[in-house]
C-alpha cells in the first residue's frame, strides 16, 4: 500500500482523450469543462439580462407595453433574480473560473477526479434546461420572487403556482448535485494535488478565493436543498413543513400548523452565503488582475488569506439580517445585526488592501486593469450602504425599497460582472491564444461602468422616497412625487444603455477567437504558473512531461535590484538575472 | 522540540505549518479527502432536516403522537413499544462493526476477508431496508400519509417519510456501492497498484450512514 502524493505520480496514469467527441463534447479535461460551463452560463446569463430589460420597459415607461401584464412582470423579477444569481454568477466563478485557474494555478495536470467532474457540468446543463422548460409550461415560470417565500410561492394566484415553481424547485435541486460534483472537486484539487513547492501561502489569491466559496457552497447548498425538497412535497402531496393555516382565494386550504419562517431561516442559511460564494472569487481574482497590471505584489497578502477567510466564517452566522421585518424574535436582529457588521471589518481590509496595491504601482491601464479599478469604485458603493442596511432600525424603513435593490446590484450584481469581465478579458490570451481587440474593450468598460452608475445612484434616491421594490408600477401615491417617475423612465434608457454595449463584449469576444491576433504566452507578464504551460493554449495535461517547481509566491513584481519587473512562480533563484549580478532571493524563498 | 512542552499558540502554529506544507495538506489518497468533505457536506443536509422537524414539531398547533405508542408492535401477544426500531438500531450498529473488520482485512491485503466482511454488512443494510419497508407499510396500513395521521399532527408523518425515506435512500445507496467495491476488490480491480484505500472510504461512507441514524432514532423515535 505504497502511496505517493498526487505531484508525484507519473503522467502516464492520465488518459489521453482521442476523438473529437472524447476532447470538446463528453470531456473530462478540467479546461474544456471550463469553457463549457462558462458558455452556458453566459448564455443563460443572456435570458436574464433580458428579462431585466422587460422588467426596466414596464417601470420606465407603464402602460405602455401591453405584453407585460402583472403576472409577466413577476416572472421577469423572479427568473432574472435566480438566473442571475445561481446560473450565472455561481456557475461562471466556480464551475468555469474555478475549473479553469485551480489546477492551472496550483500546477496540477486536472482536477483529482475528472469524471465526476464531467458528469457536474452535464447537470448543470441539465438543471438549466429545467429552468429554461418552465418558460413553456402553463402558468409560465414562478413568479415568487427570488427568494420563493412560502406560502405564495405555492398557493393559487401567483403566476406560475402550478408548474413553474415546480420546474424551479427540480432545477435547483440538480443544480445543486452538479455543484457538490464540482465542488468536491475544486476542493480536494487544492487540498492535495499542488505540485512542489506549492505551498497553501504560495498560492494566487484566485484560488483561495475560490476555495473558500466552494467551501461555502457545500455547506450552504444543502440548506437550499432541504427547502426545496420540503417546499416540493408541499406543493406535491399536500405536506404542511411551511404552510399554516391559510385562506387563499377564499377557500381555506388543507394545511395547517407549518411555519413559513422556517422557510426563511433555511433560505438564507443558504441565501448569505451564496453572497460571498460569488463574492469570494470575485475579491480573489481583482486581487490578482490589480497585482499584475499595477506591476506590483497584493498588499498584505497573509492578511488578504486570512480575510477571505474570516469572511467565509462569519457568513455563516448573518443570515438572518435578510429577515428583520419577517416577524422573527426582534431580539435575533440584535445578534445578526452584529455580526453584520463585524463581517465589514476583514472586508474593509480587503478594500484598502487594494487600494494601497495600487498605491505607486506602474499601473497599466489595460482592459482588465480598468475593469478591476471599476470594481474597486462599485464595491465600495455597494459595501457602504450594506452597513446602513445591516442596521436594524436603519433597515426598518428602508427594507423592501429600492434603496435594498441598489444595495444589492451595487454589491453582488455589478461588481462581480466587473471582476468577471476583468478576469475574462485577463485570461481570455491564455485560454484562446488569441487576443481581443483593445480599443472595444475600453468602450465596452466606459460604457458599462457609467452606464450603471446611471442606473443604480437614481435608484438610491427612489428608494430613499419609499417606493417600493416589485410593484409593478407605482401608480399614484401622495408620498411619492412624479419627478420619481421621471426617474424611472431615465433609469430605463440607462439599462437599455448598458445592455447594448454587452452586445460589444460579445462581438469582441466571438470575433478575436476567430479572427483576432496571436497572443504572447504571457501577454501580462505575469508571475503565476498557467502563463508557463508547456503549450500555448496549454493542452491535456497541461504540463508536458515534467509538473512545474515553485519556488515563491505569486506577487513578485518589480523587485528592487533585478532586471526584469516581474519575477514568475517557477523561475530558479539561480536564474533570476540581478542588476549588480548579485544572488537574488525571493520573497517567501 | 525534545522535552519542551509547546504552547498553545506554538501548536497551533505548527499545525499551519503541517497543513500548508507543498504538495498535500493531508498525508491520505485524495479520496479520502473527498469523501470527508461529502460527508461534512451532508451532514449539513441531515441537520437541515432535523432542524426543520424541531421547527414544525414546536409550530403545529395539534398534538404530537406519542412515539412509543406508534412504533410498538405485538409480538407473542406482548405490546413492545419501539421493538422493531431497536432491532434496526441494532442491525445498523452491527453492520458497523463487520464494515470495520473489512477495513482492517484489506489493511492486511486479505482480500477474501473483505469480500466476505462487506458483502455481510451490505446485507446487513439489505435487512435493514427490508425492515424499514415493513415499517412504512405498517404506519401506511394504520393510515399514516404525508399529509395527515390518526394520531394528531400531521408534520408527524410529513417528517417521518421524509427523514426515514431520505436515510433509507443513503443506506441503499450504500448497500449499493458496497456491492460494486467488494466485487472489484473480488476481481483484483486493485491489485495493480496495490492501493485498498477505497475500502477504507467505503468504510467511512458506510460508519456516516449508521452515524447520522443514531441521531434520527434520538430526536425521532425517542423524543
Amino acid at each position: 500500500m505504497a502511496y505517493i502524493p498526487l505531484a508525484d505520480q507519473d503522467e502516464d496514469l492520465h488518459d489521453h482523450p482521442h476523438s473529437f467527441i472524447t476532447k470538446y463534447v463528453w470531456s473530462q479535461d478540467h479546461k474544456v469543462i471550463a469553457i463549457q460551463y462558462g458558455s452556458t452560463a453566459i448564455a443563460v446569463g443572456l435570458v436574464g439580462l433580458v428579462l431585466s430589460l422587460l422588467m426596466r420597459l414596464q417601470l420606465g415607461y407603464p402602460d405602455s407595453f401591453a405584453f407585460i401584464d402583472p403576472a409577466d412582470y413577476y416572472q421577469f423579477v423572479t427568473m432574472h433574480g435566480m438566473i442571475m444569481v445561481v446560473y450565472l454568477l455561481t456557475a461562471l466563478f466556480l464551475g468555469g473560473f474555478g475549473n479553469y485557474l485551480i489546477p492551472l494555478q496550483i500546477g496540477a495536470r486536472d482536477m483529482v477526479f475528472p469524471f465526476l467532474n464531467m458528469l457536474s457540468y452535464w447537470f448543470f446543463l441539465l438543471s438549466c434546461i429545467i429552468l429554461m422548460a418552465s418558460f413553456f409550461v402553463p402558468g409560465g415560470p414562478t413568479g415568487a420572487g427570488w427568494t420563493l417565500y412560502p406560502p405564495q410561492s405555492i398557493t393559487g394566484g401567483t403566476p406560475g403556482s402550478e408548474g413553474g415553481i415546480v420546474l424551479m424547485l427540480a432545477s435547483l435541486a440538480v443544480f445543486i448535485i452538479a455543484f457538490t460534483m464540482g465542488g468536491l472537486n475544486y476542493v480536494t484539487t487544492v487540498l492535495q494535488a499542488r505540485t512542489r513547492g506549492m505551498t497553501l501561502m504560495r498560492m494566487p489569491l484566485s484560488v483561495w478565493g475560490i476555495f473558500v466559496a466552494t467551501i461555502l457552497g457545500l455547506f450552504a447548498f444543502p440548506a437550499l436543498f432541504v427547502a426545496s425538497v420540503m417546499m416540493f412535497f408541499d406543493k406535491m402531496i399536500g405536506t404542511s413543513f411551511f404552510l399554516p393555516a391559510i385562506v387563499s382565494l377564499g377557500e381555506s386550504l388543507d394545511h395547517t400548523g407549518g411555519s413559513p419562517v422556517l422557510f426563511q431561516h433555511l433560505f438564507w442559511f443558504f441565501g448569505h452565503p451564496e453572497v460571498y460564494i460569488v463574492a469570494l472569487p470575485a475579491f480573489g481574482l481583482v486581487s490578482d488582475v490589480l497585482s499584475c497590471h499595477a506591476r506590483k505584489n497584493i498588499f498584505g497578502y497573509r492578511m488578504m488569506v486570512w480575510a477571505i477567510i474570516a469572511i467565509g466564517g462569519l457568513s455563516f452566522i448573518v443570515w438572518a439580517h435578510h429577515m428583520y421585518v419577517s416577524g422573527m424574535n426582534p431580539y435575533f436582529g440584535f445578534f445578526f445585526a452584529f455580526t453584520t457588521l463585524i463581517i465589514a471589518v476583514p472586508t474593509a481590509i480587503k478594500v484598502y488592501n487594494w487600494v494601497l496595491t495600487l498605491w505607486e504601482g506602474n499601473i497599466r491601464l489595460t482592459v482588465p486593469m480598468l475593469f478591476a479599478c471599476g470594481f474597486i469604485f462599485t464595491f465600495i458603493h455597494g459595501g457602504l450602504t450594506g452597513i446602513f442596511l445591516g442596521n436594524v432600525t436603519v433597515d426598518l424603513p428602508l427594507s423592501d425599497s429600492y434603496f435594498v435593490i441598489a444595495h444589492f446590484h451595487m454589491v453582488m450584481g455589478v461588481s462581480p460582472v466587473l471582476v468577471l469581465y476583468a478576469a475574462i478579458y485577463h485570461w481570455f490570451p491564455k485560454a484562446t491564444g488569441k487576443m481581443f481587440n483593445v480599443t472595444m474593450g475600453k468602450i465596452h468598460f466606459w460604457a458599462t461602468f457609467f452606464g450603471t452608475y446611471a442606473i443604480y445612484l437614481p435608484m438610491h434616491y427612489i428608494g430613499l422616497l419609499g417606493v417600493p421594490r416589485r410593484y409593478y408600477a407605482i401608480g399614484t401615491t401622495d408620498f411619492i412625487p412624479e419627478s420619481a417617475q421621471a426617474l424611472n423612465a431615465n433609469i430605463t434608457l440607462a439599462a437599455i444603455w448598458v445592455a447594448l454595449f454587452q452586445v460589444v463584449f460579445l462581438v469582441n469576444i466571438i470575433w478575436s477567437l476567430w479572427k483576432g491576433k496571436k497572443s504572447d504566452p504571457n501577454p501580462w507578464e505575469a508571475t503565476t504558473l498557467e502563463w508557463f504551460t508547456h503549450e500555448h493554449p496549454p493542452g491535456h495535461g497541461n504540463w508536458g512531461p515534467e509538473l512545474p517547481t515553485v519556488y515563491r509566491w505569486a506577487y513578485e513584481y518589480s523587485v528592487p535590484g533585478v532586471k526584469q519587473d516581474f519575477v514568475p512562480q517557477n523561475m530558479p533563484a539561480e536564474e533570476v538575472e540581478t542588476e549588480d549580478g548579485s544572488p537574488y532571493k525571493g520573497h517567501d524563498e | 522540540m525534545s522535552g519542551q512542552s509547546l504552547t498553545l499558540s506554538q501548536h497551533a502554529g505548527t499545525i499551519v505549518e503541517d497543513w500548508a506544507g507543498d504538495k498535500e495538506t493531508f498525508h491520505v489518497p485524495w479520496g479520502k479527502v473527498m469523501m470527508w468533505i461529502f460527508l461534512v457536506s451532508d451532514t449539513f443536509i441531515f441537520s437541515c432536516f432535523l432542524v426543520g422537524y424541531m421547527k414544525v414539531r414546536r409550530t403545529t398547533t395539534e398534538p404530537w403522537p406519542y412515539p412509543s405508542e406508534v412504533f410498538a408492535l405485538e409480538l407473542f401477544g406482548v405490546n413492545i413499544p419501539l421493538i422493531l426500531i431497536a432491532i434496526m438500531t441494532f442491525i445498523l450498529i452491527t453492520s458497523s462493526g463487520t464494515m470495520a473488520l473489512a477495513v482492517r482485512a484489506a489493511q492486511h491485503n486479505d482480500k477474501k476477508n473483505v469480500f466476505i466482511l462487506m458483502a455481510i454488512t451490505a446485507a446487513f443494510g439489505a435487512s435493514f431496508v427490508g425492515m424499514q419497508a415493513f415499517e412504512w407499510s405498517k404506519l401506511i396500513a394504520e393510515g399514516v400519509r404525508p399529509w395527515g395521521n390518526p394520531w394528531g399532527a400531521p408534520q408527524f408523518g410529513s417528517v417521518f417519510f421524509m427523514v426515514t425515506g431520505f436515510h433509507g435512500l443513503h443506506v441503499s445507496c450504500g448497500v449499493i456501492y458496497l456491492l460494486v467495491i467488494a466485487t472489484k476488490i473480488l476481481k483484483g480491480h486493485y491489485d495493480k497498484k496495490g492501493d485498498y484505500s477505497i475500502v477504507e472510504i467505503t468504510g467511512l461512507y458506510w460508519h456516516f450512514v449508521d452515524l447520522v441514524w443514531v441521531f434520527i432514532f434520538a430526536f425521532f423515535y425517542l423524543w
